[in-house]
């Protein structure tokens, strides 16, 4: 159950970085000389990578080609997101 | 191509069954204006447009939309977990069940199929980038109607995160259609001076 809090805790932060990256990417689609959401945008992505490295290394990946080495295949291992474990 | 991500755009997790309310929200995934019509919508019509900020708002965006028809199709089937025949029956979500049982079916809440004939592609930059203005509101006018049959906040908070995600579409398209409508004014001007 520990576990569980902490990763849903981590899998939150990530959302919340990807989301605004994600929105801040729509916004500069149609404002590309805006240098403010430039420098937040990077810094956004840069904080989604560091959280997804972090988050991958604990719990398994989230893109089936950042599944580790391990046996079994960690992809398919753990739960998906419609299933009440993940999200 | 796309790439996977085994996470949802913004958390679901509904403790409660609710069959009814389930089949309500199955409109936003199969219906006129759910998320399978606004994706297909925008990643097609995007192969037409003119410049850069209409091709990348296109495509962004028509992602964008595949992750909410996941998270609908996620909140329709946790609504629809462990149900009792006296649910199912009780709830008039006997005839979706009939057909479907739990199974997730692009269909409005009315039971009719996802049509293709609910979107355009006319490789007319003006004429569908006016359609998807229309298609987000539209969208955000149906989670308006669901929001006012949900009652349960777990419900409640996903929807109010997708309602909004339309306002801001809305906003990006309207941007995408001005810079066309810049372009073609430049034109215009420079063939006038040319003559
Ligand atoms: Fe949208």
């Amino acid at each position: 159950m520990m576990e569980n809090n902490s990763r849903q805790a981590l899998l939150r932060k990530i959302q919340e970085a990807d989301f605004f990256a994600l929105d801040l990417g729509l916004y500069l689609n149609t404002h590309p000389m805006c240098e403010r959401a430039l420098t937040l945008y990077k810094n956004t992505v840069r904080e989604a990578d560091e959280l997804r490295h972090e988050f991958e290394e604990k719990y398994g990946p989230l893109t089936a080609t950042r599944s580790s080495g391990k046996t079994p295949w960690q992809w398919s291992k753990n739960p998906w997101t419609w299933e009440k474990e993940r999200s | 191509m796309w790439i996977y991500e085994k996470k949802l755009q913004f958390p679901v997790k509904i403790k409660n069954p609710d069959p009814k309310m389930a089949q309500v929200i199955l409109s936003q995934y199969g219906g006129p204006d759910g998320e399978l019509g606004a994706s297909l919508r925008y990643l097609s019509q995007r192969f037409s447009m003119p410049n850069e900020i209409t091709k990348a708002t296109l495509n962004d965006i028509g992602t964008e939309e595949l992750a909410h028809l996941e998270m609908i199709g996620t909140i329709v089937y946790q609504l629809t977990r462990n149900l009792s025949t006296e649910e199912i029956k009780a709830s008039g979500f006997d005839k979706y069940f009939v057909d479907h049982n739990t199974g997730i079916y692009p269909a409005s809440a009315a039971g009719v199929p996802w049509s293709a004939a609910y979107i355009q592609s006319k490789a007319d930059v003006i004429a569908d980038l006016t359609e998807d203005l229309a298609a987000e509101q539209k969208a955000r006018a149906t989670y308006d109607n669901i929001l006012r049959l949900a009652d349960d906040p777990d419900v409640i908070e996903p929807i109010k995160f997708l309602r909004a995600r339309e306002i801001v579409h809305f906003q990006r398209f309207g941007e995408a259609l001005r810079s066309v409508q810049d372009m073609s004014d430049k034109r215009c001007y420079s063939a006038n001076m040319n003559k």
